[in-house]
């Protein structure tokens, strides 16, 4: 009967996780969504505490450790700075990893508790699923430590290349499946933990040669894994709403490293490859001089683009990763709503890729308390640049770049762009004429419909805010 | 060559057939014997194997209808969930009595901890955020 109350109990937790995904699918219905999630994770772990055969030393155990992680989790997304939440998000990846190894292990010296053998004679059936979350578990551990040091900018965000590395890579994983055949012939615990450390080596070795401004689809790509473990796991030790659980979450990451690629149009094969690109503007030497022999630069004063944005009906701000690295959100916004009182009509274009994880930008927008329903998305928001009056792009720079639709020969060929060149005006707020992070000129800088407002992103914005003001 | 040796290389023949039918009977009875346990082993997991297939499914759509604004929170809930693997480390705290179990148990359940609180709250905060015009 007891058996029969937390099949049941997990049943209600899988439904809740389906709504609170549901949920996000409008703003206004997000916040219920959340919260579905929460009663649904409660319920779970109440119902499993509550399981016939708890021991009441085990009961405490679980409490003290759901207590002290707790803690630190709330005091962690509290205190969190929105730029830096792909941070947090890889750090938090690598802790469910490094939760699915050690589940792997319980259930590897305590099989009796789950039903799949006992200890030195586990099901072959159940050690094939135990090293599959196991290695998943333990790949996702030490991917999320490096994207977690790249994004962070406690390691460099260069790839990291040498001769020879996709075949050591692939040479480590055809090891790897040998010691895991091994390991279910066997059962032995040497080659358990061996399948641990290979797993945790490979991690680490497939995302060092992935550049930094890559993170978003590694982030992704991590976050999918994540739940492939959590479903390795409940196979392992047949649990239906790990299980589901992890498809969900699987599925998930998958659609948006699939949605992040699409952004860059890149393949994932290629990107996981690596060897793409640096920090932001790390590629930018190339750029500036081929610049010298073209049609001359028009540079404009904060001034006179205030001048020309008071007398816009139509204005599209398109922000970019650079915005939010200089801090100027805030100030774009309070640019924006003094333009609104001039009566202008503000929106903004996010594309795809523009921050450091997928809908970055629009949480960082979102904390500068821009309404949402002026925020859209590359695809809605297209088409309206043509009847813009002004389109101000602001730390952005290879998403707007018109080579990529008709300059074959460009790296960034084929990825989808917001057509800014199409506004009355365009406004280019940078620090230089330095290239992108694809290392490509942006031809729009020469046109004369551009203007390039140089200097610090924030500055340029406030002194534009100050001549409104005036 | 004569009706008897005829008669008497036939009997032969169906003797032979007679032994092969036998020996295959018993392959038979052999093979199947072998095969039951594997047959019993994937009964359960080809029922576990077709809900994780359709909980794929389920997942594929629901999220291509999440809003591509809210693909940050999309993370964080996500994130959040995936530490259901807490079930897991809480039966093998709980249940066992071995020590090792229950060290890496604990463990589990605090790095699980630490991402379901952790998730949901980094969530809320950005949820909390979005507002529309006016409001």
């Amino acid at each position: 009967m007891a058996q029969t109350l937390s099949t049941l109990a997990y049943l209600v937790a899988s439904v809740l996780f389906i709504l609170a995904l549901r949920g996000l699918s409008n703003p206004e219905t997000s916040r219920q969504g959340n919260l579905f999630g929460m009663v649904g994770m409660a319920i779970a772990v109440v119902a499993t505490l509550l399981k016939p055969g708890m021991g009441a030393g085990g009961i405490v155990i679980v409490l003290a450790g759901l207590a002290i992680g707790g803690t630190i989790g709330t005091v962690l997304a509290q205190r969190i700075q929105m730029t830096s939440l792909p941070q947090l998000v890889a750090a938090f990846h690598s802790l469910v990893g490094m939760a699915a190894v050690f589940v792997a292990a319980a259930a590897f010296y305590a099989p009796e508790s789950f039903g799949i053998g006992v200890p030195g004679n586990i099901k072959g059936a159940s050690l094939v699923e135990m090293s599959l979350g196991l290695a998943i578990g333990a790949i996702t551990f030490s991917g999320s430590v490096i994207a977690f040091a790249k994004l962070d900018g406690r390691m460099s965000g260069s790839p990291i290349i040498f001769k020879g590395q996709h075949m050591l890579n692939a040479a480590l994983g055809a090891l790897l499946l040998v010691l895991v055949i091994a390991f279910v012939i066997t059962g032995s615990p040497v080659l358990f933990w061996l399948i641990a450390i290979l797993s945790f080596a490979l991690g680490f070795l497939l995302i060092i040669p992935i550049g930094g401004a890559d993170m978003p689809v590694v982030v992704s790509m991590l976050n999918s894994y994540s739940g492939w473990a959590a479903a390795g796991i409940g196979f392992t030790i047949g649990n239906l709403l790990l299980i589901v659980t992890g498809a969900l979450v699987g599925a998930s990451g998958a659609i948006l490293s699939y949605i992040m690629c699409k952004g860059m149009n890149r393949s994932i094969v290629n990107v996981l490859l690596g060897g793409f690109g640096g920090d932001g503007g790390a590629a930018a030497a190339g750029g500036g001089a081929g610049a010298a022999d073209r049609a001359p630069v028009k540079a404009g004063s904060p001034e006179d683009a205030a001048y020309i944005m008071k007398n816009a009906q139509k204005i599209i701000i398109v922000p970019g990763y650079g915005m939010a690295v200089a801090q100027a959100q805030q100030v774009v916004r309070e640019m924006a709503d003094l333009l609104k009182k001039e009566g202008a009509e503000i929106s903004y274009a996010i594309h795809p890729v523009a921050g450091r994880m997928p809908g970055h930008m629009n949480v960082l927008l979102a904390e500068a308390n821009v309404p949402y329903d002026e925020v859209h998305e590359l695809e809605e928001i297209n088409a309206e640049f043509a009847d813009a009056d002004v389109a101000y792009v602001i730390g952005a720079n290879d998403v707007t770049n018109p080579a990529a639709k008709t300059d074959k020969s460009s790296a960034i060929y084929g990825m989808p762009i917001l057509d800014v060149e199409r506004a009355k005006t365009v406004f280019f707020v940078k620090r230089g004429m330095a290239s992108g992070y694809a290392g490509v000129e942006n031809e729009l800088f020469f046109r004369p419909n551009t203007m390039m407002l140089f200097g610090d992103a924030k500055k340029v914005t406030q002194q534009i805010v100050q001549s409104l003001q005036k | 060559m004569n009706a008897i040796d005829i008669a008497n290389q036939a009997s032969a023949r169906a003797q032979e057939a007679m032994t092969l039918a036998e020996q295959a009977r018993q392959l038979a009875i052999a093979g199947a014997t072998a095969v039951a346990p594997v047959a019993a082993a994937a009964e359960p997991f080809l029922l576990l194997l077709t809900i994780f297939l359709l909980a794929c499914f389920v997942g594929y759509h629901v999220v291509w209808n999440v809003t591509p604004a809210l693909h940050s929170p999309l993370m964080g809930v996500t994130n959040a969930i995936s530490s259901v693997i807490v079930v897991g480390a809480i039966l093998a705290t709980g249940l066992s009595d071995s020590i090792a179990a229950k060290i890496f148990g604990f463990l589990a359940v605090t790095l699980a901890a630490v991402n379901i609180f952790g998730g949901f709250m980094v969530t809320r905060r950005m949820l909390a955020m979005f507002k529309k015009k006016g409001s």
